[in-house]
């Protein structure tokens, strides 16, 4: 039990510090990079919390995919960073305040008479060795939620097509194939028949 | 011993810094969209602990929605990022002001 408490606390600390030096960082990249180490702190987190399938997903899709989609954006774009940092101390004033505003508030509803505690939610037995979180997250999703993942499969869909979409640019001037105009073609624009007599063969 | 409260009060630490986040990078596009991201991880981790202290997987599989559209979100947010760059040269919330009356 204490292990586990140590696990979480180690991991808490690397994702509070991460998730301060996101905001902090002057250099966008470091902020991707110190962003996927709090993604990998959540991970461990929801491991010690049994959700095994969501912290590999967590790990493998958002880590591998998007944060790396994020790291290729930032790394393209030549941003000028001084003029984005400004107003940074101007605001941080406020931004402190209304975080900590907030976070007193949302710790005084948790923490106040144990309305989460031990009491009102008893910490659950670990799972038996042989519990496959990733099977019993299967059967759920194929049977109670197999539309909200049919739906989820179309906004990926969408997601994809808006994506190359709006990206897509036809610059002038660059001698590209044009698939249309190569399918619509005419016998008579590309063969032209020819009269003129036989010849005859050498020799005879 | 770990409980419900732990878990809540690490997601709610983390949601507010996000918060703060959006207000000190308030000029750049990039890190508003981290902060985001940071947001909806800090919600997902209130939706995890409870779906263990409740012994109920819906959570998870809320969880798993979540990532979906947060990962859709975020690819249309960086093409559209892409897209405002090429046209604009910058990224600075302060010059979008095409739409002001």
């Amino acid at each position: 039990m204490i292990v586990q408490e140590l696990i979480f606390y180690a991991f808490s600390l690397v994702m509070v510090f991460a998730a301060i030096a996101v905001v902090t960082v002057r250099n966008p990249i470091y902020a991707v990079l110190f962003l996927v180490l709090a993604f990998f702190s959540a991970a461990g987190i929801w491991m010690l919390l049994e959700a095994e399938f969501l912290a590999i997903i967590l790990v493998v899709v958002y880590v591998g995919a998007v944060m790396v989609l994020f790291l290729f954006v930032v790394m393209m774009l030549d941003i000028n960073l001084v003029p984005l940092k400004e107003g940074f101390t101007r605001y941080l004033p406020v931004a402190v305040l209304v975080a900590v505003a907030m976070a007193v508030e949302l710790l005084m509803v948790l923490w106040s008479r144990g309305r989460f505690g031990a009491s009102m939610f008893p910490v659950p037995a670990p799972n038996s060795s042989d519990y496959s979180n990733t099977r019993e997250l299967g059967e759920l999703l194929y049977t109670n939620y197999l539309l909200p993942f049919e739906v989820a499969g179309v906004i990926l869909l969408v997601a994809i097509i808006a994506a190359v979409a709006l990206t897509l640019r036809t610059r002038p001037g660059i001698k590209t194939q044009d698939p249309a105009a190569q399918v619509r073609t005419r016998r008579d624009e590309s063969v032209r028949l020819v009269k003129m007599k036989s010849e005859k063969p050498r020799g005879t | 011993m770990l409980t419900l409260a732990h878990f809540l009060t690490l997601g709610a630490i983390l949601f507010s810094l996000s918060i703060a986040g959006i207000f000190i990078n308030r000029k750049n596009i990039i890190i508003l969209l981290m902060c985001i991201e940071l947001m909806l991880l800090a919600v997902n981790m209130n939706f995890v602990a409870f779906s263990r202290f409740l012994g109920n997987l819906d959570g998870q599989i809320f969880v798993f929605f979540i990532l979906t559209v947060a990962a859709a979100e975020a690819g249309i947010g960086l093409a559209i990022l892409v897209v405002l760059f090429r046209n604009r040269q910058t990224i600075n919330v302060a010059e979008l002001d095409d739409l002001k009356g």
